[in-house]
């Protein structure tokens, strides 16, 4: 089987660059599962696992928002936020989630009467909160 | 003419500042090849988002419904600029210099009867236009906690940016920072954020992708992201600039401060050697007197 060039990059490194099988990509409409021969596609990412499947293994990774670039031959995942699953401690993700129960609190500040990006702040929370009983973390 | 133990003294001194021009030398070199490397491994996420932002804008700069950060308010009346600088001196000019392209640009704006905002990042560059151009700060972000820049701080002054920008406190904003060149020479940069600014791609790149949820919602997902990641590359850069600059700013000291060891203690050999002959005639005057 062909395989795909997947990318994950991060602004502060570069954290994978393999030739994978197929890469699952939580994307902001629902997952899917990118393969060699996808339509070129952009979509942005919500918080979630990401999971690449290479001949070495599987690598999971968790990312928060940004987006990816599928092509044909290609996956490039830019995250905002991107760390091998492994290093996704309990404290990493109360961090991340007070992160986000911060920028809600400014939403509703800012936007007192604009029901979208209050609502866009409170489904932050929501997939992160998900993504960690995903992954077997709670929030508090 | 100093006395000898004067120029002793001052031979002390001397020496003990060049150790320490020499050591802050050292740390800045050790300092600047961190933050390359920080700087190099920001390049990949920066290169592939430009790209993706370049098709994704083009697309859509000409339609009517293209989001604020792309099309701009409509209007250039208040500007706002985000100067960059250093927490510390002794670098240079690195500080003057972004410092007086700000002010320039500052003052050809306020001559065009504009609204001049400012929000520093570095304590040094506020200090030196806070003289001529004090009353139009609107913020300061102070890095100088901060030991090593990451993504996290770029967004908050992103943050802090597209806020006010969202209020509809100013309509273009402007980052000034230092782009690094080499060790010996950086170039202080002024780069437009708001409106964002993309290069053009040929038509036909842009339709080749489907967007997910769509390229309206994709686009305005990563509009503010942009900015941040904008900043956060002048961030990358400003700290490399500065390391260099002070690396060759500190080369300079000590090469001077050696020039100057080397002066002074020929100035001070020669005051001895004058007191030892003065001494002998002394003597020999003496007995020939006899």
């Amino acid at each position: 089987m062909a395989n795909v060039q997947f990318d994950l990059v991060s602004p502060e490194r570069l954290l994978a660059s393999v030739e994978a099988s197929e890469v699952q990509i939580p994307g902001a409409d629902g997952d899917m599962t990118a393969m060699e021969g996808h339509a070129p596609t952009i979509t942005t990412l919500r918080p979630g696992v990401l999971r690449v499947v290479h001949s070495g293994g599987t690598d999971e990774y968790v990312v928060s928002g940004g987006f990816a670039e599928i092509t044909a031959k290609g996956v490039s995942v830019l995250a905002e936020q991107a760390l091998p699953r492994g290093e996704m401690t309990q404290e990493v993700f109360n961090a991340m989630i007070a992160d986000a129960k911060a920028a809600m609190k400014s939403a509703e500040e800012v936007f007192k009467n604009e029901p979208g990006p209050v609502d866009d702040a409170a489904k932050l929370i929501s997939d992160m909160v998900a993504m960690g009983g995903h992954i077997g973390l709670t929030s508090n | 003419m100093p006395s000898l133990k004067d120029l002793k003294n001052r031979i002390a001194s001397v020496k003990s500042t060049r150790k320490i021009t020499k050591a802050m030398q050292m740390v800045a070199a050790a300092k600047l090849r961190r933050a390359q490397d920080a700087a190099e491994a920001s390049r990949p996420y920066t290169d592939r988002f430009n790209t993706v932002m370049d098709g994704l804008a083009s697309g859509a700069a000409g339609s009517a419904s293209a989001p604020r950060l792309l099309s701009g308010t409509g209007s250039d009346q208040t500007h706002l600029l985000v100067v960059m600088t250093a927490e510390r001196g002794l670098c240079g000019g690195f500080n003057g210099n972004i410092a007086k392209l700000a002010r320039s640009h500052a003052q050809k704006l306020l001559a065009q009867g504009k609204t001049v905002k400012i929000l520093t990042v570095g304590k040094k560059g506020r200090d030196v236009i806070k003289r001529d151009l004090g009353d139009h700060f609107v913020e300061h972000v102070d890095l100088s906690a901060v030991k090593r820049i990451s993504y996290h701080n770029a967004q908050s002054i992103a943050k802090d940016v597209l806020v006010k920008f969202d209020a509809g406190e100013f309509d273009i904003a402007t980052i000034f920072f230092s782009r690094f060149e080499n060790v010996v020479t950086q170039h202080p940069t002024a780069s437009q954020i708001i409106p964002a600014q993309f290069e053009a791609v040929e038509g036909g790149e842009t339709s080749l992708y489907d967007y997910e949820p769509s390229e309206e919602a994709v686009l305005a997902d990563l509009l503010p992201r942009g900015v941040a990641t904008q900043i956060f590359a002048a961030l990358l850069e400003n700290a490399a600039s500065e390391q260099g600059a002070r690396m060759s700013a500190m080369d300079n000291a000590t090469r001077n401060a050696g020039d100057m060891i080397d002066k002074l203690t020929i100035e001070y050999n020669r005051s001895r050697q004058a007191k030892i002959t003065n001494e002998l005639i002394e003597i020999i005057s003496g007995a020939e007197a006899l």
